[in-house]
Formats: C-alpha cells, sequence, structure tokens
C-alpha cells in the first residue's frame, strides 16, 4: 500500500468515525448520569431524517441541522420522561425509541416526498461540504507531511472538526466543571446528589438533552455530509456500534476517541475491500461488519480489562423510605 | 396492601396502553391525510375478513408466538432477552441443515427433527450471553444486541457463501425437498371439510405455537424449574439462600428463551419461505419484546398479543397495499405499544392505582 | 430550589442563645398510607447538648428524622431552628437552616475520592479546582480541630466504614452544619472505632454544636447524651434528663411494659453433638479475611447464642453455615463433614444435611416477597420430593399445607394467598420459622429473629425456638440485641472481629462480662 492508499483508507477512517464518536459522546452523557441509552440510533435516525428534509425543503443546511437537533432532543425528552419522569425501564424505551424513529422518518418522509421513503437528494447548499484548512493547497507538495495535511487533516466538513472538539471539551466539563462532577457522581450513586441537596431529576434531564443534542449532530452529519439525503434506516445499526464503543471506551472521553476511531477504521476497510486478504488467511467482508461487536463482547467479558459500567446505571431513582 | 385489584393490572393497564398506542397511531394517519376509521376498516377486512387475510394473520402470529414467549420467559428471571432476532436466524440455519442434509421419508419426523434444531441452534446462540451474564456480569442486553449482529453477518457470510446452492442468485440456500414442507392451514382443514385459502401462508406451526404456550405456563407455574426462575426473577439473594445456584438458573433460563426464539424457524424458514433466505426473521425477534410486554409475560397473554400482531403486520401490509400509508405505520404502533405497556408502564399504572384506591376508601 | 431558606436563621445559629432551643419540633405527624410513622411529636433540644433519640426498630426515629432533613414532608406540625419559624421542603433548605445529617447508610460516591464528595453540592462556582482547593485547606483545619483526621485524596472504596462516617461528618461540617443528627452511627462500627467518634461528637459539642443521636442502644444514651427522648410506635413517649434516668427506665419506656424479655424454659439436657465446626475462615469479595477460624460445637437440644456487634463476622458464620458463602476449615453436621468450597456448597445440600437457616434478613433472602404466603411455605424446600411429582409441583396440595400451618402458627391474616409483603414483619417471620422448623431439622440456624418483630410475636416466636430445643435440636442463636441472646441461650460465645472471645454458660454471663468480650477485651473466665 501507497502512502496515498493509506491516507485515503485513514480519511475515509475519519469520514466514518465521526458519526460514532458523537453518538458515543452521546452516550456517554447520558450513561454517565445513570441513564443507559440504546436508542442512541432511533435518535440519530430522527436527526438524519429531519436534516435531510428540512435542508431539502429550505435549502439551508443550517436550517436542517436545527431540524435534526430538535427532532433528536425531542426523543430524548421522550426517553427522560419515561426513565425519568416515570421511572420506567430505560432499555425497554430505547428500544421503543428505536423503532418510533425507524417507523416515523419512513413513514413521515412517504407523505412528504412520496420518494418511497427517501428524501430528495440534497444539493450542495443543503449538505455541509469540505473546508479546506489554511494553507492545506499551498503545503500539499511537502513531502509525507504535506499530504497528510491536505488529504487528512484539512478538506472535511464543519461536523468532524465539532466532533473531535467535542471530545476534549466532553473531558473537561466530565472532570473538571460543578456540573461533570454532579453528573458523574449522580451516575454513581444518586442518593449522595440528592442528599446534598442537588436535583437528580434535573441533572439526569440534562444529561439526556446533551445526549440528545449529540445525537442531532450526529444524524445530520450522516444525511446532509457523509450523504446527500435520507434513506430509509441509513444509520444501519451505527447507534449500537456506537454504544459499542462507549463500553469499549469504558465511558471515557478520550476512550471513546479511540475506540471510534478503531471502529470507524474497521468500517472503512470493509467498504474499501470486499475480502482482505492477510496473506494468511483472507477475512470476508462480514467478518469485518462483525468485529467491532465481537471486539465488544469480549471486553464485556472482562478478560482485557473489565468495563464496569456507572454503578447507578439503568436504575430508575426512587427515594429510599 | 395491593394497590388495585389483579384483574386490573392484567387486563385493564395492557388495554388502556393499547388504546393510547391506537389513538396516537390514528393521530399520526390524521396526520399524513388519511382516514383512521377508513384504515382500520381496510385492515380489518384485510386481515380478517377472509380466510386468505387469517391465514397470513396466523403465520404472523405463529412467529411472534415464539419470540414473544422467549422475551417473556426470559423477562420471568429478570433477564432482558434482546436478542431473539440472532437467536431465529440461527434457528434458521438449524432448519435448512436439518432440512437440507438429512434424508425425510415424511414431513412429520422432519418437523420434529426441525423443531429440535432450531431450538438447539437458538439456544446456541443464547448461550454465551447467558454464560457472560451469570459468571462475568457482562450485561446481556449489551451482549444479545451484540449478538444479533455477529448472527446477521454470519448468515449473510453462509448464505452468499458455503450455503449459496451452485448458480444460485440470491443470497439463499437451496429449495427444501419436498417431503419436508409442511402442511398448510388449507391442507389440515380440507379433510374436516373447512375451506382455508390455499394461498396463505398459516401452517402446522401454529398448532406447535399454541403448545408452545401450553408448554411454556406449565412451566413458569406449574414445575419446580418455573419457581426456580420466577423466585431469581424476583430476588437473587433470596434464590441464593434458598440454594438456588445463579448461574444455573440465568443458563437455563437463557437456553429455554433462545431456543423458544430459534424456533420460530420451523414456521417463517420451513413452513413457509421452504428455503433459509437473508434476514429470514423480518425483525419478528424484536415484536416479541412488544408481545411480551403485551401479554404481560404469561403464556396466554402472549398468545393473545402475539395475534394482535399478527393482525397488525397483515392489516398494514393491506393498508400498504391499497392507501398512500406505508407498512411502516405498524414498526411505529409497534413502538407506541412497547413505549405504553413497557417503559411508560407507570405513566399508565399510577393515575389508575390513585383512582382504585380513592375507590377502595370510598367504599370502605 | 428554594429560594425562601432562611438566611435569617443561619444568623441567629451564628450566635448560639443558650436559652432559645436549637431545635424545636411541634405536633409532626406523618402517615405512610394506613402507617402512621410519627405521631403529634414535639421535641426541643437546646443549643450545645447531645441529645439522644432512642426507640425500637420502627418506632419511627428515622422518619421523624428525615422529615427535619427534609427528605419527607410531614403531614402536619411546625419546625423551628433557633426560635425560627422554618419550612424545610429539601435537603437544600435543611443544609441552608445549618443542618447536618449523617444517614445509617451512606451517602458517598464511591469511586470518588474523599474531597470531592465534601465539595459535592456545596462547590464555589462552575469550576472544580477552587472548590477542591478550599477544601482540602479547610478539612486540615477541622482534623486538628476535632479529631477527624482523613486523607483528603483517598477513594471512599479504599477505606474503611469508620473512614467513611468521618467523611459523612466532614461532609456536614463543611457545609457549616450547626446541627448534626447521625442515625444508629454506631451500628457498623467496632468498639474502639465507636468511643473514637464519641470523643469527635463530645468535641463538637464542646465548640457549640448541637447533636441529636438516633439509635437502639442503651449503652449509647447513657454514655454520651445529656437529655434523651424516648420513641414507641411513632409516639414521643417521655424526654428526660439522661443523668436523671436508667436503662431500666428507658427500656420500659420503649417497649411500654415492664419485663423487657423473659423466656419460660428448663434446664438443657444436651446430647450428642450435632453441629462441629473448626478453624473456618472466610475471606470476602474485598479481600477482608471475615472469619479467623472459628470453632465451636453444639449438641443437640441446646441452645447456642452467639453474641457480637454487627458485622464482626457473624453474618458470614450463619452464611457459610447455610451454604450461601465458600469458606475452608471442617464442619461437621452428625459427624459428616458437609462442602464447603464445592458443587455441594449450597442451601439445597445443607437442608438436605438437616440444616434450617431462618437468615438475618427475612424480607430479601428468607422471602420472595411478591411470592403468596403458600408459595413461600416451600421456599428453598421446593425440590422436596413429597411436594410435587418429578419436576411438578403440587400446588393445590402445597396451598392447603400453607393454610393449615398459618392456622398453626397464628399468622395473621390467616391467608395463604396473599403475598409475603402484606404481612407484617412478626407475621412474615413467622412464615419463615414455620417453613424451617416444621420439617425437623437436625441444626437451626436463626439470625436476628426478632429484628423488626412486633411485641406479640416475640413471645411467640421465643417459645418455639425453646421447644424445638425441647425436642432435642440443636440450634445457633445469632442476636445484636443481648437481652435475647441471654434469654434464650444455654451457652453463650461472643464474636468480635471473626473470632470467638470466649465462652460462659448462660447462667453465669453478666452483661457487663459479654459486653467487654463484644468490645474485644478477653476476660480470664473465657475459654
Amino acid at each position: 500500500m501507497d502512502l496515498i492508499t493509506v491516507l485515503q483508507v485513514l480519511d475515509s477512517t475519519v469520514r466514518l468515525a465521526t458519526p460514532l464518536l458523537l453518538a458515543c459522546l452521546a452516550g456517554l452523557f447520558s450513561e454517565r448520569a445513570g441513564i443507559f441509552d440504546i436508542g442512541l440510533e432511533g435518535k440519530m435516525l430522527a436527526a438524519a431524517f429531519f436534516s435531510a428534509a428540512i435542508a431539502a425543503v429550505t435549502g439551508s443546511v443550517w436550517l436542517g441541522l436545527g431540524a435534526s437537533i430538535i427532532a433528536s432532543l425531542a426523543l430524548s425528552g421522550l426517553h427522560g420522561l419515561a426513565s425519568i419522569t416515570f421511572r420506567g425501564n430505560q432499555l425497554i424505551s430505547g428500544v421503543a425509541i428505536n423503532f418510533l424513529a425507524a417507523g416515523l422518518t419512513v413513514l413521515i418522509a412517504q407523505s412528504w416526498f412520496q420518494q418511497g421513503g427517501r428524501t430528495p437528494a440534497l444539493l450542495a447548499s443543503g449538505r455541509f461540504g469540505p473546508i479546506s484548512l489554511p494553507g492545506a493547497e499551498a503545503l500539499r507538495e511537502v513531502p509525507v507531511l504535506g499530504p497528510i495535511y491536505a488529504e487528512l487533516i484539512s478538506g472535511h466538513s464543519i461536523l468532524v472538526y465539532v466532533a473531535f472538539a467535542c471530545v476534549p471539551l466532553t473531558w473537561w466539563i466530565l472532570y473538571r466543571t460543578r456540573f461533570g462532577l454532579r453528573l458523574r457522581a449522580v451516575g454513581e450513586n444518586p442518593e449522595a446528589v440528592d442528599t446534598a441537596g442537588i436535583s437528580v431529576v434535573r441533572l439526569r434531564y440534562s444529561a439526556v438533552l446533551i445526549c440528545g443534542l449529540l445525537c442531532g449532530l450526529a444524524g445530520a452529519y450522516l444525511a446532509t455530509a457523509l450523504q446527500a439525503g435520507f434513506v430509509q434506516d441509513m444509520t444501519a445499526g451505527r447507534g449500537y456500534i456506537a454504544l459499542a464503543a462507549l463500553i469499549f471506551a469504558k465511558w471515557r472521553p478520550w476512550h471513546a476517541l479511540y475506540a471510534t476511531l478503531l471502529f470507524g477504521f474497521l468500517q472503512a476497510i470493509a467498504l474499501r475491500y470486499q475480502n482482505l486478504d492477510l496473506g494468511f488467511v483472507t477475512l470476508p467482508v462480514q467478518a469485518m461488519d462483525a468485529l467491532p461487536y465481537i471486539l465488544t463482547v469480549v471486553i464485556l467479558a472482562g478478560f482485557i480489562g473489565k468495563a464496569v459500567p456507572p454503578r447507578a446505571g439503568g436504575q430508575p431513582y426512587v427515594k429510599e423510605r | 396492601m395491593e394497590r388495585m385489584p389483579k384483574w386490573a393490572d392484567v387486563v385493564l393497564i395492557p388495554l388502556i396502553s393499547l388504546l393510547l398506542a391506537a389513538v396516537l397511531s390514528g393521530l399520526v394517519i390524521l396526520a399524513i391525510g388519511e382516514d383512521p376509521i377508513n384504515a382500520l376498516n381496510l385492515m380489518i377486512k384485510g386481515a380478517l375478513g377472509s380466510t386468505y387475510g387469517w391465514g397470513y394473520t396466523l403465520y404472523y402470529a405463529t412467529n411472534f408466538m415464539f419470540t414473544g414467549l422467549a422475551v417473556a420467559v426470559a423477562f420471568h428471571a429478570r433477564l432482558f432477552n434482546i436478542g431473539g432476532e440472532g437467536q431465529a436466524m440461527l434457528g434458521g440455519l438449524g432448519v435448512a441443515l436439518v432440512c437440507l442434509y438429512l434424508p425425510w421419508p415424511h414431513w412429520s419426523l422432519a418437523l420434529i427433527a426441525s423443531t429440535v434444531g432450531a431450538a438447539l441452534f437458538g439456544a446456541a446462540w443464547a448461550f454465551l450471553p447467558a454464560v457472560l451474564q451469570a459468571k462475568r456480569g457482562s450485561h446481556i442486553v449489551i451482549t444479545t444486541i451484540m449478538f444479533n449482529f455477529i448472527a446477521a453477518a454470519f448468515l449473510n457470510w453462509l448464505l452468499v457463501g458455503p450455503l449459496k446452492p451452485r448458480g444460485g442468485m440470491d443470497p439463499s440456500t437451496a429449495r427444501f425437498p419436498e417431503a419436508t414442507n409442511l402442511p398448510s392451514l388449507h391442507d389440515l382443514l380440507a379433510p374436516l371439510g373447512i375451506s382455508f385459502s390455499k394461498a396463505a401462508p398459516a401452517n402446522i406451526s401454529f398448532l406447535v405455537g399454541i403448545l408452545a404456550c401450553v408448554l411454556v405456563w406449565v412451566l413458569i407455574w406449574r414445575t419446580r424449574l418455573g419457581y426456580e426462575i420466577r423466585a431469581f426473577g424476583h430476588s437473587e439473594p433470596a434464590a441464593r439462600y434458598a440454594g438456588i445456584s445463579p448461574t444455573k438458573i440465568t443458563v437455563i433460563t437463557m437456553l429455554i428463551s433462545g431456543g423458544l426464539a430459534g424456533m420460530m424457524a420451523i414456521n417463517n424458514v420451513m413452513g413457509e419461505a421452504e428455503r433459509l433466505v437473508l434476514n429470514a426473521t423480518e425483525g419478528a425477534g424484536f415484536i416479541g419484546i412488544a408481545v411480551a410486554l403485551m401479554g404481560r409475560s404469561h403464556p396466554f397473554g402472549v398468545f393473545l398479543a402475539a395475534i394482535l400482531f399478527g393482525f397488525l403486520y397483515q392489516g398494514g401490509a393491506e393498508l400498504a397495499l391499497w392507501t398512500a400509508i406505508p407498512r411502516e405505520l405498524i414498526i411505529v404502533i409497534q413502538a407506541l405499544v412497547i413505549l405504553f405497556t413497557g417503559a411508560l408502564d407507570n405513566m399508565v399504572r399510577m393515575p389508575l392505582e390513585r383512582i382504585f384506591m380513592a375507590l377502595r376508601r370510598r367504599g370502605a | 430550589m428554594t429560594a425562601d431558606t432562611p438566611d435569617a436563621a443561619r444568623q441567629v445559629t451564628a450566635a448560639p442563645d443558650p436559652q432559645v432551643p436549637a431545635i424545636e419540633l411541634r405536633g409532626i405527624s406523618k402517615a405512610f398510607g394506613p402507617v402512621q410513622a410519627n405521631k403529634d411529636i414535639s421535641i426541643r433540644v437546646m443549643p450545645g447538648t447531645i441529645h439522644g433519640i432512642i426507640g425500637e426498630n420502627g418506632a419511627g426515629k428515622s422518619t421523624l428524622m428525615s422529615i427535619l432533613y427534609g427528605f419527607y414532608k410531614a403531614d402536619a406540625g411546625e419546625i423551628f431552628i433557633s426560635g425560627q419559624k422554618t419550612t424545610i421542603p429539601d435537603s437544600q433548605a435543611a443544609i441552608a437552616a445549618g443542618i447536618g445529617m449523617v444517614f445509617q447508610h451512606f451517602k458517598l460516591v464511591e469511586n470518588f475520592t474523599v474531597l470531592e464528595n465534601i465539595i459535592l453540592g456545596a462547590e464555589d462556582g462552575g469550576l472544580l479546582r477552587p472548590s477542591l482547593a478550599k477544601a482540602r485547606a479547610s478539612l486540615k483545619s477541622l482534623a486538628t480541630e476535632y479529631e477527624l483526621n482523613v486523607d483528603p485524596d483517598a477513594v471512599i472504596e479504599d477505606i474503611g466504614v469508620g473512614m467513611q462516617q468521618r467523611v459523612e461528618i466532614l461532609k456536614a461540617l463543611y457545609r457549616q452544619a450547626d446541627i448534626l443528627i447521625l442515625d444508629e452511627p454506631t451500628g457498623v462500627l467496632t468498639p474502639p472505632e465507636a468511643d473514637h467518634l464519641f470523643r469527635i461528637l463530645r468535641n463538637l459539642r464542646d465548640e457549640g454544636k448541637t447533636i441529636i443521636l438516633i439509635t437502639h442502644k442503651l449503652r449509647e444514651i447513657m454514655d454520651i447524651t445529656d437529655t434523651v427522648s424516648v420513641m414507641r410506635r411513632g409516639e414521643m413517649t417521655a424526654t428526660v434528663k439522661t443523668a436523671e434516668t436508667s436503662p431500666a427506665q428507658l427500656a420500659e419506656l420503649m417497649v411500654g411494659r415492664k419485663v423487657l424479655l423473659r423466656v419460660e424454659k428448663t434446664p438443657a439436657t444436651p446430647g450428642k453433638p450435632v453441629l462441629d465446626v473448626d478453624n473456618l475462615r472466610v475471606v470476602d469479595a474485598a479481600g477482608v479475611e471475615r472469619l479467623r477460624g472459628v470453632s465451636f460445637t453444639i449438641r443437640a437440644g441446646e441452645v447456642l447464642g452467639l453474641a457480637g456487634v454487627a458485622g464482626n463476622g457473624q453474618s458470614e458464620l450463619l452464611e457459610v453455615l447455610g451454604g450461601m458463602m465458600p469458606a475452608t476449615g471442617t464442619v461437621r453436621v452428625n459427624g459428616t463433614p458437609i462442602d464447603l468450597t464445592g458443587p455441594h456448597a449450597d442451601g439445597q445440600s445443607r437442608r438436605a444435611a438437616g440444616i434450617a437457616h431462618v437468615p438475618e434478613d427475612r424480607q430479601r433472602k428468607g422471602l420472595i416477597m411478591d411470592y403468596a404466603a403458600w408459595e413461600n411455605s416451600v421456599f428453598g424446600y421446593h425440590r422436596d420430593p413429597t411436594i410435587g411429582r418429578g419436576p411438578l409441583m403440587r400446588n393445590a396440595a402445597i396451598l392447603d399445607h400453607a393454610a393449615a400451618q398459618m392456622q398453626r402458627f397464628d399468622v395473621r391474616p390467616p391467608n395463604p394467598r396473599l403475598p409475603a409483603k402484606a404481612f407484617s414483619g412478626g407475621n412474615q417471620q413467622k412464615v419463615v420459622l414455620a417453613r424451617e422448623i416444621e420439617r425437623g431439622p437436625d441444626l437451626l440456624l436463626i439470625g436476628q429473629p426478632t429484628r423488626g418483630v412486633d411485641i406479640g410475636a416475640i413471645e411467640f416466636i421465643h417459645q418455639q425456638v425453646i421447644a424445638l430445643r425441647d425436642a432435642g435440636k440443636a440450634i445457633l442463636l445469632v442476636s445484636v440485641e443481648l437481652d435475647e441472646i441471654m434469654a434464650l441461650s444455654d451457652r453463650i460465645a461472643v464474636i468480635f472481629d471473626g473470632r470467638i472471645m470466649g465462652e460462659v454458660a448462660a447462667e453465669d454471663a453478666s452483661a457487663r462480662e459479654l459486653g467487654l468480650m463484644m468490645a474485644g477485651v478477653s476476660t480470664g473466665k473465657a475459654s
């Protein structure tokens, strides 16, 4: 493989990792606050549809982005209502949200556009285009570093840079701010938070809404940057891969970046090579598809460092009598 | 003290939840410019108005009975088996291997062997998540989700590769031999002088499904094992006190659950498609969640909920045929049912409990 | 959340007026459904004193304090803090009013450091760094002032319960609490730790803090409080100066009758050894050795009482013998060794070996709270061939049998179809006891037999235990209630820090001597 091929694969890795990263960080906020969220997939899907639909109708990708965030926040609110206010089962709520999004997006798409559950293809103004970083073209000729800068680092859409910036931001919020301290505390022991005079409900709703916001970005990226429009079930399990990455990362922001880059890399390889000849064995594309899930199971099994979820995760908070 | 009578818990709450889901679905239909009453009429006519419609309704219902029972059994042990989809896929593989690679003189023998094969493969797919949950504490919801995707990739590989017959065009196995083809309801009812649609896919698996409901009822409410499963579901420390091994119960329950999910394949793979195709399960594993929640994890409830969802699926298909409402409406209804009977249960329950408490106070 | 928290009150408490009560409750009532947890309770606690609230489990002490801390809303009544009428709708308001609470079960974030736990909810500004620095400095001064040394950077899950409790106290002090409420603080402490705690509390009092100590232990009340209030069944029966009362008088006020515990029984006639425990050792999941070579014998027809402060290994001993926890050493039942680690180290095998077990925590272990009484009547014996055929259970027969059994044991209401959670604590215990003794076990393990049980049922349960003894069975009684141990046992062993400190015949035992052994002091008489 020459440098250009490597760079192309890595470039593709970055683009494919971006929605995973955004969704993974979304899940991180929610689960660190003790609310399990297997509805990342559904929120992304709804966001993808509304971003594409509104962008198609108005011609403005920014309005599309706004719509995607609102849609995702609405589903987050529903998840909060079920799992925080009514203390329901968080996993079941997540499942319901995934189905709700899968059904409603097609239903509405069909009703609005009559194109068999898809939106019209988006024109340039309806998409997030690549951004050339300063000096990318000028430096292209510099050996090795030039192409790396021009191909790999420059030339992505704004949401890619936002996603990567979210990693240190998340870390900083989580470990350096009062909000982060309380958020982590409420996911570990909500009673400690409650007796300290802090509202568990409000904290958890904030976390769930941040999760919605990030899923909104992830969905918008899918439909308006990675692809040009919405098609049925376009998230294709990315919400679950993000969930897997979150476990892989053991609920830590920087590790979330590494995990999603790894899974993005696997997707990039699978996209480029149908069958990967490793010399001693030929890996079929399906093996690459399954690899993130297999790796996650291995991590969950605790054979390579145990993944311990936040202690209060999944349990609704009820004041003890 | 019980806050409300048992019948309210078992009947009233699911009904109210269903009503809420129906009203919301009606609003959705209105919003896309169709008439909900007309839609309901079309669904009833399409799903229940002919033996053809019934044939499809019962065919879908059979799938959902198996996957619903699978989820319900696991619920009794407080395990959320979200992997019914993957287990049912593997069940299909079991059926395909039995039907394709063993010679069968008669469908009845093939059915028994296929049922065993389907159950074994489904159970096997549930085994690892179960062991990981029991021994390593890996969250079973996450592992079973992962196993769904692994199953999909695995079957995908098999069907485009090793299992695809030479010269086959689409990703599927060869057609099963004639001797393994199951009698349809048409074939079964004809000797009794009842005419039933020949084109509908409902088959003898429906009766196997009913039998499974009965057996699961016996298992849960009449056997020592069922007693242990429920006890473990209520309290793990208590189970340990009583000498019930949490590891053993987790694994056994998941094997039963996976086996039941796998058994769905005798209906869709053996009874209908008569070969194994890609994505044969069509989400039935997930519908099992809605069915189990709606049926309150009771086999009889699961039976009724499975029929209801069979009706919705067939009715929804008809709806898509005659109106502008796409099939995905059913997914929305399914989501709403899961939401109201599962996640928002307390929203329905709390006001009801208050009403019953008030009534009791007045009565007392 | 509440903007109307009384800053005025804080200023008054800043200069405590010795004539105005730090806390005054007037006519507090609180009901949970049909249960009246607090009935018209009034109380005055003067500043700079330690005030005890004593009462049995379920007397309503914790509910009262939870109202004071804003966890529950009282149905009726008023709260005055330093003479100012105050409403306390939530914990935040309580903190603002200068109230700090140390719960029985600590409210700490296990994987946070001490410092992080202390600032949680009391941060200064949106960033952590300044808050942490401030807390570190303040911790240093608190440590020297009150003997409250804690490593600020230690992670909670790595430090012992005594330390964790100090963190809870520091949390309250860091929030400038003038009034400190401690709910059963010594339940989890070793005697030296408890002594240290009391020293800290005295220091705090001498600095002008007001302390409310909730406990059911008479000794603690006598040791440390200035005044004491007694609660019984949701009511405040008396408030007296500690110096002017006696344990006997308090006990009488607590239970509402003069004789605390006396069980009619004849001297034991011990037979052959039934249980023979030799050098039993248990290491728990955290790697702490809970039993350090325990050896004892129980003969047929005698009750061995195991006394000790909670957390000294008695729970582990019951769990090992009941097949819920692996251990090393030897245990013989009727001369046959039982499996302590292998496949037969489970409850089923223990029952087969003739061991019955009434667990300490009947609601979490002894019963399935959602199972009907009849289902619970075979819990643990559900594999018994007599209650079914093959894999099936004969439910109708079990139901009939349970109904008859409930009549015999006077379980009220005698309806086998009611779920266990519908019964009172005493009746739940009768269901468990009936199940465990009716198959005629050779050995009965019974832990905290009357915890949370009403007076009437206590007597019945004690009679059943003695009757079983008289029928020639061996009984291991574990209780943290020394009175109960002394009333029921034929021999008394004392466990401390995973070791048997000594053993005495019941008729020779004095509460003082046992108390010393429970505190880890060997007495000359100990064998």
